[in-house]
């Protein structure tokens, strides 16, 4: 049980780490793609963890527990957010992207916009 | 055939989400039943919807390969955000959208494709142009040398997944 509890700890520090990392870069970048970049691969990251963690534990207890433990619910539903997550997180990335280049916002500090030449065609 | 199968995708979400909840294996037997009678609704009102006419997923080795592929994709996840903290601490960044043609066929791979390249390295997928199935990506660290030629080199952008997408769903 402590070698589950100590990996636990470790996968909370991770998902916190990259989660502040995240949350930092939309501070230190300067326009809406970049913040995009580190909202969205760091939370992302970072929030498989710390769900990963919440299943170890409920899924260590549902093993102490037999069967038809209700931490079944926990495990199950966590895995299910999950999946939901890394799927919904990437595309919703991707649509404010999209918006923000059709409402007219430059990358900031851009060598080339192939998107933009796409437009003035 | 697609009544099928959507009735028994609904089934198994309904027993996901209902997990735990009696002593029939983990389930209590209104449930099964209850989700029984759902799923076979929801077949019979999205049987059109839910998968057209496509049925090359349903083959296994299709889902093999996924689940293959998602050790190189954590792989490059856990990379990418390595590379994101790493600009956000020293804040040099480089960036431009480019437009790459990963050469996809249909939307199930090009969907793959883009939310891979959205959650890997220095990349992000700004908008798509349908009719050519080309995507335009915006990259945080761009290399000079793939600007020089027009219909660019997707490699150094995204790596082999335009090849794992079209071995999953082309």
């Amino acid at each position: 049980m402590t070698a589950l509890n100590v990996a636990t700890y470790v996968f909370i520090g991770i998902g916190l780490f990259f989660n502040y990392v995240g949350a930092f870069g939309l501070h230190r970048f300067p326009d809406v793609y970049t913040r995009l970049h580190a909202a969205t691969k760091c939370t992302t990251f970072g929030s498989i963890f710390l769900i990963l963690a919440v299943v170890m534990q409920s899924a260590g207890m549902w093993a102490v527990e037999g069967t038809h433990s209700p931490q079944s619910i926990m495990t199950i539903h966590s895995l299910l957010a999950l999946v939901a997550l890394m799927v919904t997180n990437a595309t919703g990335a991707h649509a404010m992207a999209r918006a923000a280049h059709r409402s007219g916002e430059k990358p900031a500090r851009a060598v080339v916009d192939d998107l933009e030449k796409k437009e003035n065609d | 055939m697609e009544f099928l199968i959507t009735t028994v995708v609904a089934y198994l979400v309904y027993l996901l989400l209902t997990i735990g909840s009696g002593t029939v294996a983990l389930w209590s037997t209104a449930e099964l039943i209850i989700g029984a009678v759902l799923a076979v609704v929801v077949g019979a009102v999205l049987r059109n919807r839910f998968i057209g006419k496509d049925l090359r997923m349903l083959n296994p080795k299709r889902w093999f390969i996924f689940l293959v592929y998602l050790f190189p994709f954590v792989w490059a996840m856990a990379r990418a955000n390595i590379d994101v903290a790493y600009r956000v601490i020293t804040g040099r960044i480089n960036p431009a959208i480019v437009k790459i043609d990963p050469k996809l066929k249909n939307d199930m791979s090009l969907t793959i494709l883009a939310n891979s390249i959205t959650l890997t390295p220095g990349t992000l997928s700004v908008d798509v142009r349908p009719e050519t199935n080309e995507l335009y990506v915006h990259w945080i660290n761009v290399d000079p040398e793939v600007l020089k030629d027009m219909p660019r080199d997707y490699h150094p952008i995204c790596g082999s997944f335009p090849d794992w997408a079209r071995r999953i769903a082309g």
